[in-house]
C-alpha cells in the first residue's frame, strides 16, 4: 500500500518536473529579449530539477544514492546561478540593453539593433 | 589551520558518501587525494575564512530549506507568466546590499539569480543591478526579505543601513 503511494508522489513529482521543463523551454520561445528568457531558461534548472530529483530520491528509498542525488542538486544549485550571471554579464558587456520601463516589449528587440552600433 | 581541518573533513565526507566500495586499496586512494586535494588548496592559497566549508553551517540548512520555498514559489509565478506572456514588465531595478562580508554578499546575489524572475546583473559593495521579469518579481527583492534573511546568515543584526 505505502509503496503505491511513494509511487504515485514519485511520479507525480517527475511528471511535474518535464511539466516545468517543458514551460521553460516554452518561456524561452515566448519571452520577447535575452534577459526575459534567462528567467525562463531558470526554471529549467531550478525547479525542474528539483522535483526530478526528488522524483528519484523516493524511487530509490534511503540508500546512499539519496545523498549522491542530494549532493547533485546542491552543486546543480550552486552552479546554476553562477552560469547564469555568467550570461548575462557576457550579454550586457556586449552592449545588449535590457528593455527598459516598456509596458509591451516588441517581439523582435532581441537583437539589439538600435544599440548594436555603440558597443563599448 | 583550522580551515585545513575543515576542507579535509569535508572531503573525506564527500569521499565516503560519493564513493560507496570501502575496500582498502580504495581507502587508500581516496586519502591520498584528500591529502592532494589539501595541500593544492593551500597551495594555491584558496584556505581561509572564505572558503571554509563549514562557515555558516548549522544555519546554512535552514536558509536553504527557506529558498526551496522561495524558489518554488517564483517558480510558479515564472510558469504563469510564461502562460500569459503579455503581462511581463521587464525592467531593471537597483537593489542595497547591506551585508558586510563578500561571502554574504556573493550568497545574496546568487540566491537573487537563483530565483527565477530575478537576474543579478552587476554588484558593487553597497548595491546590486538586478533585472527582474515583472513588478511582482522586483517586489519580492525590493520588500528585503532575502537581504534579512542573508543577514540572518550572516550573524549581524538586522540593520538597514548599507556596509560603510
Amino acid at each position: 500500500m505505502s509503496e503505491v503511494v511513494i509511487d504515485l508522489i514519485s511520479g507525480g513529482l517527475l511528471l511535474g518536473g518535464g511539466l516545468i521543463g517543458v514551460l521553460g523551454a516554452l518561456g524561452v520561445l515566448r519571452f520577447p529579449d535575452f534577459y526575459s528568457r534567462l528567467h525562463a531558461a531558470g526554471m529549467t534548472d531550478t525547479l525542474c530539477a528539483l522535483m526530478i530529483i526528488a522524483g528519484l530520491i523516493m524511487q530509490t528509498g534511503l540508500s546512499l544514492l539519496t545523498l549522491k542525488l542530494a549532493l547533485i542538486l546542491l552543486f546543480l544549485l550552486f552552479t546554476a546561478p553562477t552560469a547564469t550571471h555568467a550570461l548575462a554579464r557576457a550579454a550586457l558587456s556586449d552592449g545588449v540593453q535590457p528593455t527598459q520601463d516598456s509596458q509591451t516589449a516588441p517581439p523582435n528587440d532581441h537583437h539589439g539593433s538600435e544599440n548594436e552600433s555603440s558597443n563599448t | 589551520m583550522r580551515y585545513a581541518l575543515s576542507l579535509t573533513l569535508t572531503l573525506i565526507a564527500l569521499w565516503l558518501a560519493i564513493s560507496g566500495v570501502y575496500k582498502p586499496l580504495l581507502f587508500i586512494l581516496g586519502a591520498s587525494s584528500v591529502v592532494l586535494v589539501v595541500w593544492l588548496s593551500l597551495r594555491m592559497d584558496v584556505v581561509g575564512v572564505e572558503h571554509n566549508p563549514g562557515l555558516y553551517f548549522p544555519k546554512l540548512f535552514a536558509y536553504w530549506a527557506w529558498l526551496v520555498g522561495q524558489i518554488v514559489t517564483a517558480n510558479l509565478h515564472v510558469a504563469r507568466r510564461v502562460l500569459s506572456p503579455g503581462k511581463i514588465r521587464p525592467h531593471v531595478i537597483e537593489v542595497p546590499v547591506c551585508q558586510h562580508t563578500a561571502v554574504s554578499r556573493v550568497t545574496y546575489a546568487n540566491s537573487c539569480t537563483l530565483t527565477p524572475g530575478t537576474v543579478t546583473l552587476d554588484i558593487t559593495p553597497d548595491k546590486m543591478r538586478v533585472h527582474a521579469l515583472d513588478d511582482a518579481s522586483a517586489e519580492g527583492l525590493l520588500s528585503g526579505q532575502m537581504a534579512n534573511k542573508v543577514l540572518w546568515l550572516e550573524g549581524q543584526a538586522q540593520s538597514k543601513r548599507p556596509s560603510p
